[in-house]
């Protein structure tokens, strides 16, 4: 839970909003993301987590939520 | 060595405003500027091909050098539109631009085609003299001009570029270019038979917000450069927002980048060589360099070109 608290900070402050996504909701659907916060968003995420998000992994479908950010992240650590 | 020489370029007559696209893909003139930063495009008359395109800028092209077709000893032709399996419009174009018996090969990448035809050309420069590259698109007949095809339709133009590659002389020489190519998303960005342009948007713009900062900081390490020497960057007019994101994961100065997408959309492979012919007509001269020259699009396919003022 810790982890998903922290990826909604981090959601928010690449998209410059204050929303509280439920964790299966999608960011796309909702506005929150679009393809160019993405990206802001996967470069941010590897600073936060220290992680390195290769290319192949860039699929919007893994950052769609804050749930499958989660699982993506869990899995890479 | 080899060396840009002459550019040139070709566009249909016909002006495709906002006001007039946006109703037939049920959309508002106004949401559609501020989504793609288009203001309007070019769309070929119903007999025109993607060869006569090709052809006009070849011409064009020609016409700025002082290199007559006869002087000419290969064509490389991109284009991911054409209207036949093959052959592609390499033969056609060469033939019209009055270039006989010299071989004409075409590329059929889409929009990185022009930048990989440009690194190829420069290879074969010192074996062939004189190399045309010509990139012709007509991306207005592989789009659904209807609310089906919105998101693909708002974004495209019609139109053609060329660029002479010599080995003897010209105004800058091609110094050194990274090519690179990832086929685990060729799905996500295609054109199958028969069915319109197939565009995961999301997905592109991912992956190309990460492909393209990161291919022209490898050439510029490799050449102990930094974004900031470059006096020019020429890309491939994709989306207005991914070359200022482009500018900003570099550090360069963003009025370092060539624009005219707003005038003429993303015409695919041939918006590289469009935007290159315009610069170099206007604000290319005198010319500020370094220049950079870089694309990425379907395949994928990406790179860039380091080109300096020749001495």
């Amino acid at each position: 839970m810790e982890r998903q608290k922290k990826i909604i900070e981090i959601v928010n402050r690449v998209a410059g909003k204050q929303v509280d996504p439920a964790p299966d909701e999608s960011l796309f659907e909702s506005g929150v993301l679009d393809s160019f916060i993405l990206a802001d968003l996967v470069s941010a995420l590897e600073q936060e987590f220290a992680v390195k998000i290769p290319d192949s992994d860039l699929t919007p479908r893994k950052f769609d939520s804050v749930e499958r950010i989660d699982s993506y992240l869990a899995s890479r650590s | 060595m080899a060396y840009l020489r002459a550019l040139g370029c070709y566009l249909p007559s016909r002006v495709v405003g906002n006001a007039e696209l946006a109703p037939m893909v049920g959309a508002d003139p106004a949401w559609l500027l501020q989504a793609t930063g288009i203001e309007e495009r070019r769309f070929a008359a119903p007999q025109e091909t993607v060869a006569a395109l090709g052809i006009a800028a070849a011409k064009d092209c020609l016409a700025a050098s002082s290199i007559s077709a006869s002087e000419i000893g290969m064509v490389i032709v991109s284009s991911g539109s054409a209207e036949q399996r093959f052959p592609g419009p390499a033969s056609v174009i060469a033939a019209g631009a009055g270039i006989a018996g010299k071989p004409a090969i075409d590329l059929p990448m889409a929009s990185a085609g022009s930048l990989f035809g440009l690194a190829l050309a420069a290879q074969m420069a010192p074996r062939y003299g004189h190399v045309l590259v010509v990139a012709s698109e007509i991306m207005s007949r592989v789009v659904r001009l209807d609310p089906t095809g919105r998101d693909t339709a708002i974004l495209f133009g019609d139109g053609a570029g060329a660029c002479l590659v010599s080995a003897e002389t010209g105004f800058a020489e091609i110094a050194d270019f990274v090519l690179a190519t990832d086929g685990d998303f060729a799905e996500t960005l295609r054109l199958d038979f028969d069915a319109p342009l197939h565009m995961d948007g999301r997905t592109i713009i991912l992956q190309a917000s990460r492909k393209l900062p990161r291919v022209i900081g490898e050439l510029l390490d490799r050449n102990q450069m930094n974004a900031d020497a470059i006096g020019t960057y020429l890309l491939h007019q994709a989306n207005l927002n991914l070359i200022t994101r482009v500018a900003q994961a570099l550090g360069a100065p963003d009025a370092r980048f060539f624009r005219n997408i707003a005038r003429f959309g993303n015409t695919s492979s041939a918006s590289l060589l469009i935007a290159a012919a315009e610069w170099w007509g206007s604000s290319g001269k005198p010319l500020r360099d370094p220049v950079v020259l870089a694309a990425f699009g379907a395949g994928l396919n990406w790179g860039a070109i380091l080109c300096r003022a020749a001495s």
